[in-house]
């Protein structure tokens, strides 16, 4: 098996083709935008938190698969949770795609971990990031985020 | 382009047993590289030229009365002929030794456009610029409150000659063009541009990346003032590329950077500066990768520049056919005269996708803007895949490719 089947594996390419919580939610306290200057990605969050819980949340924008996916399925993820639930996701989201997880540690990812061949392919990462990226921006009030500011 | 009708076709066999790299395995698969036009691969001549400089001809250049030094520096000056006789230059002292392209243009901006150049004054360039032709000019407007004015292109990706004599007026003083296209290939008819702007006194300087190592290049014929070409994209090393600019300009334009070897002496009170090219030349240069791209340069004569390019026209029509019979997939850049570079989409599936899975087949293409942005916003996209060829390539891996881009459909079908 190739590394292109392993990294587009069927559940990324099928939230790829169908993404979960497309669209913009009318309703949002909360919303950020994402940037991928280097390679044009681009995605767009809403947010509707209440209390210190995430009811809804919807994503948009203009992305090669691997951040579509990342999006579709982190918006699956964290709804329902708290903010600081989902905080602690972020942190893990990037230590999966960086390839810094402790495989032994216990994390919270569940089928995310799917996106651990992205470690492998370092000009990828920031792609899969970035969705992850934009919603820790919403949390804390940034309009937008680009992956060529962060450290 | 042009039909160059080649004596005797090239051996590519032979060419690519040449290149040791062409031989490697990449992710279990045998290497197609078609990312010529972001860098090229270097034949085992060129890597036998740095090492054999480094193991028995290394010294510094210009000062030393010693063996090494003195044979350093004719090796080094040898091939400032060598590209003077390969643009067909009028003198080797209008050639100089700079890092790339890159630098060659923002020596030009530094040494004529800052001090020549004032505000209200207009620099004329083009849509299909590298971001390498676009961005020093946008930093001398900044400075000096020139305007920068560019020359718009249609949807096939030729520029629009008429656009370009309106945009050429009494406020012009410069003008700054590509010639040929890094991102759809397009090649520009450079020659009459240029005699245009000369028609009213404008110097031009030609960014010739992407032309040099595919072209035979005269910049006598052209008339260019400035011309501009980097080592690595013509199977030399990182690090060495070349300016030439015409006597008329170099000897009156400030110097680049200060230091050793660009000055004639020095005191506290006055300096005074090398003549050209060596005021140009500030400290140390790149010997080793100098003395190699003059291996290169003798490659590339050595199989003919002409049949290079005839060669090359041929894998871009059996690309080009090829790409252009599959259903899903999009040429960009469809200009009658091109150079064999290869922009495509694939409907439905990023760039970056296309690149990534084309990757694990072992074939290297480019995904991204291309350091032309304003070339992807012309066009309404926000990356394309380029694939883009050199005389080492074979038309089974043109095959190579279009099997690769079924692979992407299929996945992401």
């Amino acid at each position: 098996m190739t590394t292109s089947n392993q990294l587009y594996q069927e559940v990324i390419l099928e939230h790829n083709k169908k993404p979960r919580n497309y669209g913009p939610l009318p309703e949002a306290n909360r919303k950020a935008e994402g940037h991928n200057p280097l390679c044009g990605d681009h995605i767009s969050l809403t947010l509707d938190v209440e209390g210190d819980r995430i009811e809804k949340i919807g994503f948009e924008g203009h992305s090669c698969a691997i951040c579509k996916a990342s999006a579709s399925m982190m918006t699956t993820t964290v709804k329902g949770k708290t903010v600081a639930e989902a905080e602690n996701l972020i942190q893990e989201f990037r230590e999966l795609a960086t390839g810094k997880l402790d495989p032994t540690a216990p994390h919270h990812l569940g089928r995310l971990t799917v996106f651990s061949g992205i470690a492998g392919l370092p000009s990828r990462v920031k792609c899969a990031v970035l969705p992850w990226h934009t919603l820790h921006a919403a949390f804390h009030n940034e309009a937008s985020v680009s992956t060529e500011t962060e450290a | 382009m042009t039909v160059i009708q080649a004596t005797r076709p090239l051996d590519v066999e032979a060419i690519r047993s040449d290149f040791p790299i062409l031989h490697r395995k990449v992710h279990g698969k045998p290497l197609v590289y078609l990312d010529n036009a972001a860098s090229t691969q270097m034949p085992q001549s060129v890597i036998n030229r740095l090492v054999r400089y480094q193991s028995e001809e290394h010294a510094n250049i210009h000062r030393g009365v010693h063996a090494l030094s003195e044979l350093a520096t004719r090796e080094y000056e040898g091939v400032r002929t060598k590209v003077q006789h390969f643009i067909n230059a009028p003198s080797e002292r209008e050639i100089v030794f700079v890092r790339g392209a890159t630098e060659g243009i923002n020596l030009v901006m530094h040494g004529y456009g800052r001090k020549f150049l004032q505000a209200g004054d207009e620099i004329v360039i083009s849509a299909l610029e590298h971001h390498a032709n676009i961005v020093p000019w946008q930093l001398l407007c900044e400075e000096k409150g020139t305007v920068l004015k560019v020359v718009p292109m249609n949807d096939a990706g030729e520029l629009l000659q008429d656009e370009y004599e309106r945009l050429l007026t009494d406020r012009t003083k410069f003008v700054a063009l590509t010639h040929v296209s890094n991102a759809l290939g397009t090649i520009n008819p450079v020659k009459e541009m240029i005699a245009k702007a000369h028609e009213r006194g404008i110097p031009v300087l030609i960014d010739g990346a992407q032309a040099a190592p595919h072209m035979p290049v005269d910049v006598q014929d052209l008339d260019a003032d400035f011309y501009v070409f980097s080592g690595h994209k013509m199977c030399g090393p990182t690090g060495i590329g070349v300016l030439f600019g015409k006597a008329q300009y170099l000897e009156k334009m400030q110097p680049y950077q200060g230091g050793g070897d660009m000055i004639l002496s020095v005191t506290f009170e006055k300096t005074t500066y090398n003549v050209i090219p060596h005021k140009f030349e500030a400290g140390t240069p790149a010997i080793a990768a100098t003395i190699a791209l003059g291996a290169a340069i003798d490659y590339l004569v050595d199989h003919g520049l002409d049949r290079i390019a005839a060669y090359e026209h041929t894998l871009l029509e059996q690309a080009t056919a090829a790409l252009g019979a599959m259903p899903g997939v999009r040429i960009l850049g469809t200009a009658k005269e091109k150079a064999a570079v290869l922009s495509f989409e694939v409907e439905g599936v990023h760039p970056h996708d296309v690149g990534t899975v084309l990757d694990q087949e072992g074939i290297a293409i480019r995904a991204g803007h291309h350091c032309a942005q304003p070339v992807m916003q012309r066009l309404g996209v926000p990356a394309t895949a380029r694939a883009s060829f050199a005389f080492y390539n074979m038309p089974s891996e043109v095959d190579a490719l279009v099997a690769g881009i079924r692979k992407v459909q299929e996945l992401f079908g």
